[in-house]
């Protein structure tokens, strides 16, 4: 711990700040408000109600009326505290508002209503948080559904894409063969090309397929890519082909080499593989859109993108839906991303 | 009974021919080196017999079958790669049974197997360690141990002690030495180091560019070489090589000095251009010779029970001589040199083929370059 406030608090300058420190910390400050302050700022609204929500100027921190319960009224009231004229400085509930004016009577004596300006009134707020806008998105929409269509086509498509690509990579660069060459400058090619330019034939092979608006039609398409194809290659390569001829020599199947020689000694890279899948899948929304038209087939992505209507956005329900999709892969991320390290380091080591 | 015979192998690799013609007789339990420097085809050559390498001509024949179409595995073979070429994710143990559980041997038998091999190889104390967390020479033993379970008709080695310290080289070729009485077995090693040829071999194959120049036991390669690349290859420090032409019984250097050779050792004709070789053992400094040669010492290496002496020929070849104990010669002096002509070799110095009379009767049947 004692090295961790060290690390944190580290300055080149000995005993006073040297202008390097200055401008670091301001540089790193500014880094993290800028990387940390759209995503806390999400999270803090998510928890807002629309009310407070529309309210100008915004604040941080959600915030709700402090109401009280008074004889002789059947719902809570909202408490304010007035300012100016006879009961300045007292606590009173409001018990409507009408126009400009604001009936009101003190918690004493909650028969007595007595009439007061609004701008003579501020209200008595705590920060409150609206854990209404979480339950509603399993109350009132399909959530579950929802978050199930986007972790089946995430797990799935990342598998199936995994298999795939390792397999290719594994072929393209442990075995000779006429045409590698060729084979490899398409597959180096294909990443030049955009994927809105192959959109239009995608879809209608996905149609003629008949996978529109099925899950698969989202899974299979993206099987095979080839930044997975190449960073696996570029890996295996640093595989020693002796270690394949040992396993020759000891009987294995080329199948065999592939899944207990090849496969375990690329699981760095596989793992960078598979964290980058698993955020691209998640987060892909263009495909998806094109491809799913049903909503108990929407994705996480495409549910959120349905909340903002073209009257109305339901900002509070969005905001909660929002911060529930960052999750899944904010964790993946955090437990894996030693792994993304490690990958790169060793993919370039040897 | 594993006897390998090799009938005329080639191997071409696109226009490009590296093996180019080899035929080799290897008996049942022959510890045999295949030797030559880098890129003569040796390991090519080995990689073909085990079956890593497809064959462009000729037969591979193990105990009298052509092996050529059977793939690595099913030839019965086992081989130690350079590198190791341990499975870095494996464990020692899982190392060793890889192959017998291809194998589909029985768990129980597989567990005897291991354990007798990592017995006799003094790894039974590694057997749950990564092959990363293991030395050099406990990699190699391994790798030596992965070969051994599977119980091989012959176990083939490619250059398996180069990666390791000169000391522990030494430590290992004995053990290889010896593993070689216990087992029995027919064994090829293939290494660029004439030495452990030397030390190891029953037969030695010398090699250079696809072709074997000699092929016969480690002595009779020494003392009878077929070629003036084999002469000057086996032999540490290497056998020294003085230009000349003949003139009846007497050799007449490029410098004009001469040197008697002895009456009937050699089939030369008069005028003929040749190569005499001296190995560095049979050459001294003497002071009373009729027909001596004339060298200037470069310098002297004194190793206590050994010398060398390294000294240039008047006419700018360069000279070695090993003497035992120590000598009081410096470098600078000008010495008279006397070649032991009994011991001495003659090459045509256009074909480079030994103009010895009598060979030995190994030898013999070697191929001429």
């Amino acid at each position: 711990m004692a090295s961790v406030v060290k690390f944190l608090t580290g300055t080149r300058g000995k005993g006073r700040l040297h202008w390097t420190d200055w401008f670091t910390y301001a540089y790193l400050l500014g880094g993290i408000l800028l990387m940390f302050g759209p995503v806390l700022w999400l999270v803090a609204s998510s928890f807002k109600t629309d009310a407070e929500l529309d309210k100008f100027p915004p604040r941080f921190l959600p915030h709700a009326a402090l109401t009280v319960e008074l004889e002789g009224h059947d719902k809570p009231l909202p408490l304010f505290k007035v300012t100016k004229g006879d009961l300045a400085g007292e606590q009173v509930a409001q018990v409507r508002r009408i126009g400009l004016t604001s009936q009101v009577v003190r918690l004493s004596e909650p028969d007595k209503k007595i009439k007061i300006s609004v701008k003579d009134r501020e209200p008595m707020e705590k920060i409150s948080i609206a854990t209404k806008n979480y339950t509603d998105l399993f109350r009132k929409f399909d959530f579950l559904q929802f978050f199930w269509n986007s972790t089946f086509i995430t797990v799935a498509a990342t598998i199936i894409m995994l298999i795939v690509n390792s397999m290719a990579a594994f072929a393209l660069s442990k075995y000779q063969f006429k045409g590698r060459a060729t084979v490899m400058a398409i597959v180096i090619g294909v990443l030049m090309v955009p994927q809105t330019v192959v959109l239009v034939p995608l879809f209608i092979v996905t149609k003629e397929l008949g996978m529109l608006d099925t899950l698969w039609g989202v899974i299979i398409p993206g099987a095979a890519t080839p930044t997975g194809i190449f960073l696996l290659r570029q890996y295996m390569l640093t595989i020693p082909d002796e270690i394949l001829d040992a396993a020759r020599m000891d009987k294995a199947s080329e199948w065999k080499i592939y899944w207990r020689i090849i496969l375990p000694l690329s699981a760095p890279a596989i793992a960078v593989l598979a964290i980058l899948a698993i955020m691209w899948r998640w987060n892909d929304f263009l495909w998806p859109l094109i491809v799913l038209s049903r909503t108990e087939n929407f994705t996480l992505q495409l549910a959120l993108n349905s909340f903002q209507g073209e009257m109305a956005t339901q900002w509070s329900n969005l905001l909660a839906m929002t911060v529930l999709t960052l999750l899944p892969v904010a964790l993946v991320f955090a437990f894996l991303q030693k792994y993304i390290a490690t990958g790169i380091a060793s993919t370039g080591g040897k | 009974m594993a006897n390998l015979s090799l009938k005329n192998v080639k191997k071409a690799f696109g226009n490009i021919e590296v093996i180019k013609g080899v035929d080799l007789d290897i008996e049942h339990g022959e510890f045999c080196v295949f030797v030559g420097p880098s890129g003569c085809g040796k390991s090519t050559l080995l990689r073909m017999i085990s079956g890593l390498e497809s064959i462009s001509g000729g037969d591979v024949e193990i105990d009298g079958d052509r092996v050529n179409d059977i793939p690595a595995a099913e030839r019965g073979l086992a081989m130690v790669f350079q590198s190791y070429a341990l499975y870095p994710h494996m464990s020692v143990r899982q190392n060793l049974s890889f192959g017998l559980e291809n194998l589909k041997t029985p768990k129980d038998e597989i567990e005897k197997k291991i354990n007798a091999a990592a017995k006799m190889l003094q790894i039974d104390e590694l057997m749950d360690r990564r092959p990363r967390d293991l030395s050099g020479g406990q990699r190699q033993r391994v790798a030596i141990g992965r070969a051994v379970v599977r119980e091989p008709r012959i176990f083939l080695f490619d250059e398996p002690l180069s990666n390791l310290d000169a000391e522990l080289r030494v430590d290992m070729r004995g053990e290889i030495a010896l593993l070689h009485r216990q087992l029995g077995n027919t064994m090829i090693y293939v290494t660029h180091d004439q030495v452990e040829a030397m030390t190891m071999a029953d037969k030695i194959a010398v090699l250079r560019s696809g072709e074997v120049e000699q092929f016969g036991k480690p002595l009779d390669l020494f003392n009878d070489p077929a070629n003036i690349f084999v002469a000057g290859f086996i032999g540490s420090p290497k056998m020294n090589f003085i230009q000349g032409e003949m003139q009846g019984e007497l050799l007449r250097l490029t410098n004009g000095e001469s040197i008697e050779l002895p009456k009937g050792r050699f089939n030369v004709s008069d005028g003929e251009k040749v190569t005499l070789g001296i190995r560095p053992n049979d050459i001294k400094p003497g002071d009373d010779v009729a027909h001596g040669l004339n060298a200037t010492v470069r310098s002297v290496e004194q190793l206590g029970g050994d010398s060398y002496i390294y000294a240039k020929s008047a006419n700018g070849e360069s000279i070695t001589i090993h003497r035992p104990g120590q000598v009081s010669i410096s470098a600078g002096e000008e010495l008279l040199l006397e070649v032991e002509v009994d011991k001495s070799h003659l090459f045509d110095r256009e074909t480079g083929v030994t103009l010895l009379r009598e060979r030995t009767a190994d030898a013999k049947g070697a191929p001429a370059a």
